[in-house]
This record gives C-alpha cells, sequence and structure tokens, in this order.
C-alpha cells in the first residue's frame, strides 16, 4: 500500500495505491500521519486514482485524516476516486461529509 | 433449492487472510462470468463480513473464521462468513448504520456496505459461541459460452 506525497505552496497532494483494507489501514494511516506532521499542509488532497480495492477500513483511515486536517485548521478533499471505492464511499454517505470527486 | 456448487474454506482470523478470501471468493463466481461491477460487490462484501471476523470474533486471540461459498441454479451466489468468537449481544442495533464497538479505526458501516452490494443478509449470532453472516447476490444472466 505505498504512498507518495507532493506538497507545493503548503498544499499536500497524496496518491494511494493498492488495496485499502483493515489489513493495510493501520501502515497507511501511520504514514499519512507522519507525511501530515512533517509537511504541515493546509490543503490536504488524497487521490484515491491507483487504488484497486477498498471497504469500510478506508472510511476510517479518511475520516480520521480529515478530523486532523480539521484540527489544524485545514482542510481535505479526495479525489479521481475509481468505480468500486466509489461505490463504498457513496453507500456510506461520505461526499456529504468530505468533498469528493468520483472517476 | 438444492447448490450446484460449494466450496468451504477454513484461515485463521489474521489480517493477512483478508486479501485471500475476497480473492477466492472472486475465483469461485468467475464461473458465473460476472461484471466487474459484480465481482466488486462480491469482493467487498466478503471483505466486509471477513474483517468483522477477524477484528471482532476474537479480539485477544488467533481463532478460526470459515467462508462458504454456495451457487444455485438461478445464477444466485451464497457468501457465508462464520466464526466461533464473542458473538453479538444485539445483532438488530450491530446492522445500524454508524454502530461501532471498534473506536476511531472503524466506521460502522460495514453492515450497511455489506446490505446495499448484495440482496439479501441474515445475521445469526450467539454471545460467547459465535457469528454467522449469509449474504445472497443474484447475478446478471449473461449468454454462455463467449
Ligand atoms: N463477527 C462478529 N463478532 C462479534 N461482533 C461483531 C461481528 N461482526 C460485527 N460485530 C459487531 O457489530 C458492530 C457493527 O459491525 P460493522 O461491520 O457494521 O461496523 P464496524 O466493523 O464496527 O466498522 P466498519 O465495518 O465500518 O469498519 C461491530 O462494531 C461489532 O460490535
Ligand atoms: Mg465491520
Amino acid at each position: 500500500m505505498p504512498l507518495t506525497c507532493q506538497t507545493e505552496l503548503r498544499s499536500m497532494t497524496a496518491r494511494l495505491s493498492g488495496e485499502i483494507d483493515h489489513h493495510a489501514a493501520r501502515r497507511l494511516m501511520r504514514e499519512l500521519d507522519q507525511a501530515i506532521e512533517s509537511r504541515c499542509p493546509r490543503t490536504l488532497v488524497l487521490d484515491l486514482e491507483g487504488v484497486s480495492f477498498m471497504d469500510s477500513s478506508g472510511i476510517a483511515v479518511l475520516l480520521r485524516t480529515r478530523r486532523r486536517m480539521l484540527e489544524s485548521g485545514g482542510s481535505m478533499e479526495v479525489v479521481n476516486v475509481p468505480p468500486q471505492a466509489g461505490k463504498v464511499l457513496r453507500a456510506a454517505n461520505l461526499q456529504k461529509i468530505v468533498p469528493i470527486s468520483f472517476l | 433449492m438444492k447448490p450446484i456448487n460449494q466450496v468451504k474454506l477454513e484461515f485463521d482470523s489474521r489480517s493477512a487472510n483478508e486479501g485471500f478470501a475476497r480473492s477466492a471468493a472472486a475465483c469461485f463466481a468467475a464461473q458465473l462470468d460476472p461484471t466487474l461491477e459484480e465481482l466488486g460487490d462480491i469482493k467487498t462484501a466478503v471483505s466486509e463480513a471477513v474483517t468483522n471476523a477477524i477484528v471482532h470474533a476474537y479480539p485477544e486471540c488467533i481463532g478460526r473464521v470459515q467462508l462458504r461459498l454456495r451457487l444455485f441454479e438461478d445464477n444466485t451466489l451464497e457468501l457465508s462468513v462464520k466464526d466461533w468468537g464473542v458473538g453479538i449481544s444485539d445483532p438488530r442495533q450491530a446492522r445500524e448504520p454508524l454502530f461501532t464497538t471498534g473506536g476511531a479505526e472503524r466506521s460502522g458501516m460495514g453492515f450497511t456496505i455489506m446490505e446495499s452490494f448484495t440482496d439479501s443478509l441474515r445475521l445469526r449470532s450467539t454471545p460467547g459461541k459465535g457469528t454467522t453472516v449469509t449474504m445472497r447476490k443474484r447475478l446478471a444472466l449473461r449468454e454462455r459460452g463467449r
């Protein structure tokens, strides 16, 4: 579950890839936490284009990361969500809480 | 209705087996010539049920999880996940959206997702004895022999 980050003018884009399930979520959360801590972005863009599978474990990662950004006065959005992950996010009505753009 | 094909798999409640279980279900479903979307639904539903068995049923130890896959004549696929763990005291409450005993690492959306990705879900649980989740999904009939 590799994570790559790019930061520009305090906006960080984090590209997630692979399968985000319970097995992968803990490490992903840790890597996201570390990236946010060291780069202090004001806006965080999570790019899910490379995500081949996601379940509710991914929802918890998105919600915790968003809470973290809000606590430091920042914001988060989710972009390039593939169909399978998109169906999971829609079933949980996450688009009502987080700005999401679906592929 | 009698199943026309069936497999049973048993594995340790280790998180590494989540990917194994959903891939196995997808491979079994392949004989129905499913669409990509149907395959995604099957994998997601199995992943949720198996993750629940791994996370909730055996909080302090490694236990057994069984995945049973059955196929019926009318193109219905049955996905059944069984554990011998702690069980659920109030199954109705467990199925409610956002209900979780898992804290910040969980979202409480597992059952909601399983229900919206399949046609039916039956939850049977006895506290102290274990839990079985059985889901059915009827796949679209496609022309064979393409
Ligand atoms: N196999 C099981 N054994 C014991 N308790 C379970 C089992 N499956 C579910 N539960 C209980 O039902 C609750 C709801 O399950 P559900 O899958 O909907 O949400 P979750 O697992 O808490 O969070 P999420 O699935 O979104 O990560 C769980 O928090 C747990 O208390
Ligand atoms: Mg769950």
